[in-house]
């Protein structure tokens, strides 16, 4: 593999450079964008072609102990997908919850280069690091169910703020985890606890712990702040998928004040309504929230119609879909720090609920002002697979083919929806951003989602056509850290790509408080918790934020 | 590959100048409670572990036992032979195979897990694990009904009715009632035991029966009728007048369990072999599956397989993150199928379908079905084993390997698919399998490159 | 004379302890072929500690010692017996589709062996 590489004569998107649609050259030596490059460089002539960034995706799941309960769990939904070896890589499952190599190789074949696991308890670190070590060409990160740890709760209850810190910053380098998860904080409690049952309200305190959701939030978006983390707690909120949750999300979103936030696949957490009735799109609401507060980030969790499977540490969550649909289901308890569930699903057109989850993503794109921070995602595969990327491209850049999808949905939603209103179209540049610049912008990767020098090589060539969706199902040329993965949309290499985590600096006496805790209540030796490097295999650490 | 971060320096201790290594909180791979608490004392001039702290009776034997012994690292043939011989000739035999097999694997790190599905995808082969002739039923009754279940320290912190269903933990996972589910106090249990309710269903007293608030013995063979039942009084319905008859389970007693289960705070249902090795087998973990989540209408309730070797829950994981399916996977197309029955490794020997097997850390020659041992003797076999076994007798190519956990370190998954590091006690003069395997992967592929360019 | 009886193989401690000496020593042979029966059949078919017994299935036949069990411990009609290359030589290959061959409710006669 030559170092060096020069892409000549394609149309560049580059937002953050501001480059729109430029014709201009893009040279690589040794994994990185540079300046020139020698004459005996490598040239792809991309004439016609669109030049990208490598895509990233902020919040999907596709590794550790649930995605691989999920796998185990549908044979049938494998059966139908196989991905058949070829001389460069190895075979695996599809459906919607792939093997590990299916998943990297998957993501390259759509122009992914950088996907983060978004919700995997510490204590499973070691099997989230090994599966991602097994997911090929990507680069991939995790985030640290933190959330509901009853060790930490404890620390709020009792005041001890300082000592939060350090324990967050301790479970985060324990684990090679890239930020801290909330998940429906303060739901676990009661769901194992209180015979299934969950909490409801953001300011209702646990009779446990005596805090809130609220208060869980705001601890850890002020020990994130401090600590300096690229990324902010990446935030799931409480009561997900129920009518009226847009004032939960809101609430939550205030809790911040003009503290850095992420609030995950926001669409599920934009419904008006009743409890217990049918939903009602709040989706305006929401995205006028965001639209005016530039500490807040979030991504979508679009859904698309076919089949997906909730797995989500919201435990309660999946059990309301499971009691829907009657399916399979899997509930799978982690000691002190998390819930679990499982559920098949399938999104239906004629449903109406379905269809306004579907209508109520595209209005929050659609009315989005700031694609930086309202950014590209199905939370994979939740909402959707992340092999439905490329329609979502085109429901967003195309008004004629989003009329027609209209049509074949559920009337009664789309009339409670204001999408047929929206005429917005995105442009390709819009695309770069929230499937790229933006994302990476979010998590504070400076070398990902752009080309400029010093940026990781991670590039993606698409052939200009008019249909978006099969444009970006096919990019022409993938280029991993500067190595061609995909030319003329074949695999010529294998490549696995590094692990990115940070190390947020800790005070080693919180161990004198974490050890007995372990040794009362914990099934494992503290001594054998911490994740050693070895478990890192290639792997980046990314800086903190400079105070 | 050990824990740097979280490993303290050997401890020496001065006895007669002997050199004598501590080991602290290292990890006992025997059974799948995998204790990770162990605090062994390793005789580094003798290579052998002469103490284990906190070892259960299975444990101390296991840590004992396995000292470097004199075998020839390489027999083919029953012919002492180099290493590189021994690789080439596995290679050969797993190259020129019509339908090369692999199987076991569960006493043997991810690590090593992960090069053989890779050499088995290499080569178009079979991959199965003990999984199948273990909890295997189980995982087809996962794929159907689902499952709620939790790590063992959620059960240790929360569970107040415990019940064991056709396992005998006292003999076969000692340290199951003291280190997890029994006597240990938890943060919602704060007397141990006191606090909890402990229902035993067998067909016959074993030693895990004292530990019993209560007893339950049924009729063998009826274990799909009683937990059938069950699921019937749990949702109200009615069940027939002759169900003591039938199973040998009294109707009031079966009332009184009801009624535990619905009214416990967080019940679990562990579940061992004598559902799953019986008539009924998946539909028997099924009923059981099926329980535990209709339970969970009215209060907290979790089922737990009691897996077998140590690391045979990470040989489950490790193949389905490869391949998509948990066991009995075939690669034959050039991608992986799934078919218990079919691609698992009791048919695949007793229907002579095999042409050579690579078996490792496990011993099938002695405890499958007669047939298939008759196969297994008519084809090339490749054994990787820390000990002779009749596996290994009858092996064309036969590896001494060292043992995980005590010479090597790597990832082990306990039952409950909790992952745990390993803190090798002394340095074997033998190869890990994970050695081997990357030594026959890479002879393999080689030898693959070479035929296609001919 | 011959009867009819339930074999259950399992594990037992000693199984679990003497495997880790060595499959092919003297102990582990010795554990796995040892079965234990109800003491009230062993008295019906005039069998004392120690006696060899013929176990014989559809598929094979092996012969082991039997030791007693009290009545209350192990069901009349049962046989209990620790996994190994006896319990194999009884063992049908029919998995019914599962992998799994039924391995702990075998169908075998028993006689005493002379």
């Amino acid at each position: 593999m030559a170092s060096e590489l020069k892409i000549v004569n394609g149309r560049v998107y580059d937002p953050s450079n501001n480059i729109d649609g430029k014709v201009q050259d893009i040279c690589v030596k040794d994994g990185k964008i540079v300046d020139s490059v020698s004459s005996t460089a490598t040239k792809i002539d991309a004439h016609g072609m669109v030049v990208m960034p490598g895509a990233v995706d902020i919040h999907c799941h596709i590794a550790g102990p649930k995605v691989n309960l999920a796998r185990k769990l549908q044979p049938e939904d494998h059966r139908h997908d196989p991905h058949p070896s070829t001389e460069h890589t190895r075979s695996g499952s599809g459906g919607v919850v792939p093997s590990t190599f299916a998943t990297g190789y998957r993501y390259a074949t759509l122009g992914y280069t950088t996907a983060f696991d978004a919700a995997v308890p510490p204590i499973a670190a070691r099997h989230v690091l090994e599966e991602l070590d097994d997911t090929p060409v990507i680069d991939k990160g995790y985030y640290a169910v933190l959330g509901n740890n009853i060790f930490l709760q404890q620390l709020i209850k009792e005041g001890r703020k300082e000592e939060f810190k350090e324990a967050v910053s301790w479970w985060v380098n324990a684990s090679k985890a890239y930020t801290a998860k909330i998940v429906n904080a303060g739901g676990d409690e009661p769901w194992k606890g209180k015979k299934n049952s969950n909490v409801h309200d953001i300011d209702e305190k646990s009779d446990v712990f005596d805090i809130s959701p609220r208060d869980i939030i705001s601890a850890f978006i002020d020990a994130a702040e401090e600590l300096g983390f690229p990324h902010p707690p990446h935030v799931h909120c409480n009561n997900l998928g129920h009518s009226g949750n847009y004032k939960t999300t809101i609430e939550t979103m205030k809790t911040a004040g003009d503290r850095r936030l992420h609030i995950a696949h926001i669409q599920f957490h934009s419904y008006a309504g009743k409890l217990g009735e049918n939903p009602l799109s709040a989706g305006r609401e929401i995205v006028e929230y965001v639209n005016a507060h530039s500490n807040i980030t979030c991504d979508v969790g679009q859904v698309m119609f076919g089949k997906s499977t909730i797995m989500t540490a919201d435990a309660p969550s999946a059990h309301m879909t499971q009691m829907y649909t009657h399916s399979k289901w899997i509930n799978a308890d982690t000691e002190n720090e998390s819930g679990c569930g499982i559920a098949p699903y399938n999104y239906q057109e004629h449903v109406y609920t379905n269809a306004l989850q579907w209508a109520i993503g595209l209005e929050i794109f659609l009315l989005s002002k700031d694609p930086w921070r309202i950014v590209f995602s199905t939370d994979s595969p939740n909402g959707a697979s992340f092999m439905s990327y490329p329609k979502l491209v085109k429901l967003l850049m195309d008004k004629g083919f989003r009329d027609e999808e209209i049509s074949r949905v559920n009337q009664k939603a789309m009339n409670k929806s204001i999408l047929r209103e929206l005429d917005r179209e995105y442009t390709l540049n819009e695309i770069a951003i929230i499937t790229r610049a933006g994302p990476a912008k979010c998590l504070g990767l400076k070398n990902k989602g752009h080309l400029g020098i010093g940026a990781d090589a991670d590039i993606t060539i698409y052939t200009e056509e008019d249909d978006k969706e099969a444009m970006f199902n096919a990019p022409r040329y993938v280029i991993k850290s500067g190595h061609t993965v995909i030319a003329d949309h074949e695999f010529v290499t294998d490549y696995y790509g590094k692990t990115l985590h940070i190390k947020p600096e800790y005070d080693p006496a919180i161990e004198n408080s974490l050890r007995p805790f372990f040794d009362d209540y914990y099934s494992m030796r503290f001594n054998n918790y911490a994740v050693s490097d070895d478990y890192l295999h290639d792997h980046e650490f990314i800086s903190m934020r400079e105070a | 590959m050990s824990d740097t971060t979280a490993t303290k320096a050997p401890v020496k201790a001065k006895e007669e100048n002997k050199n004598i290594k501590i080991v602290k909180d290292a990890t006992c791979t025997f059974c799948g409670c995998v204790c990770d608490d162990m605090e062994l004392t390793v005789d580094l001039d003798q290579h052998k572990i002469t103490k284990a702290k906190k070892a259960c009776v299975l444990g101390r034997a296991w840590f004992y036992e396995h000292t470097l012994d004199t075998r020839p690292e390489v027999l083919i043939d029953g012919k002492k032979a180099s290493f590189e011989e021994g690789v080439e000739e596995a290679a050969n035999i797993l190259v020129d195979a019509k339908f090369p097999i692999t199987y076991g694997m569960s006493d043997s790190t991810c690590e090593a897990q992960r090069v053989t599905v890779d050499i088995m995808d290499t080569i178009n082969g079979n991959i199965d694990t003990t999984t199948s002739v273990c909890h295997g039923p189980s995982g087809m009754a996962f794929q159907g009904v689902g499952e709620c279940t939790s790590t063992l320290g959620e059960v240790k912190n929360r569970a107040d009715l415990i019940i064991y269903w056709g396992g005998n933990p006292a003999e076969s996972h000692p340290r199951h009632f003291t280190r997890y589910a029994v006597t240990p106090k938890g943060m919602f249990i704060p007397n141990g035991k006191k606090d909890r309710t402990v229902v035993l269903f067998d067909v016959r007293k074993t030693p895990s029966t004292p530990v019993a608030d209560i007893f339950v013995k049924l009729k063998p063979g009826k274990d799909f009728e009683v937990l059938w039942a069950l699921r019937a009084l749990v949702k109200g319905k009615k069940i027939s007048d002759d169900i003591e008859e039938q199973t040998g389970v009294s109707r009031e007693m079966l009332d009184d369990l009801v009624d535990k289960m619905k009214n416990c705070q967080f019940g679990v249902l562990f579940f061992g072999m004598g559902l799953t090795m019986t008539r009924g087998r998946h539909f028997n973990s099924g009923a059981l599956l099926s329980l535990a989540t209709d339970l969970n209408e009215f209060t907290h309730f979790v089922a737990k397989p009691v897996r077998g070797h140590g690391n045979v829950t990470g040989a489950d994981n490790v193949v389905s993150w490869q391949t998509g399916y948990p066991f009995g996977v075939n690669f034959n197309r050039g991608y992986p199928r799934f078919n218990p029955g079919e691609f698992t490794t009791t048919d695949l020997l007793s229907r002579g379908e095999a042409d050579a097997a690579m078996i490792i850390a496990s011993d099938p020659a002695s405890n499958f079905p007669k047939a298939a041992i008759e196969h297994m003797k008519k084809i090339p076999i490749i054994s990787l084993d820390t000990k002779d076994t009749v596996t290994s007798s009858i092996a064309k190519v036969r590896f001494a390997v060292s043992t995980y956990g005590i010479n090597t370190g790597g990832t082990v998954y306990r039952m409950d698919d909790v992952p745990i590091p390993l803190r090798p006690a002394f340095e074997s003069t033998y190869p890990s399998d994970q050695d081997v395997l990357e030594a026959i992967r890479e002879r393999v592929k080689e030898k693959l490159k070479a035929r296609k360019a001919a | 004379m011959a009867e009819t009886m339930i074999l259950v193989p399992g594990r037992s401690q000693s199984q679990g302890t003497s495997l880790n000496e060595g499959k092919l020593k003297d102990e582990y042979k010795k554990v796995t072929s040892t079965a234990e029966l109800n003491e009230k059949d062993m008295k019906r078919l005039k069998l004392k500690d120690g006696d060899k017994i013929r176990l014989k299935s559809d598929v094979g036949q092996t012969v082991v010692t039997c030791k007693s069990k009290k009545d209350e411990d192990l069901p009349s009609g049962m046989i209990f017996i620790p996994y190994g290359p006896p319990s194999s030589e009884l063992m049908a290959s029919d998995t019914a589709g599962t992998g799994m061959p039924l391995s702990k409710h075998m169908e075998v006669t028993v006689t005493k062996a002379r």
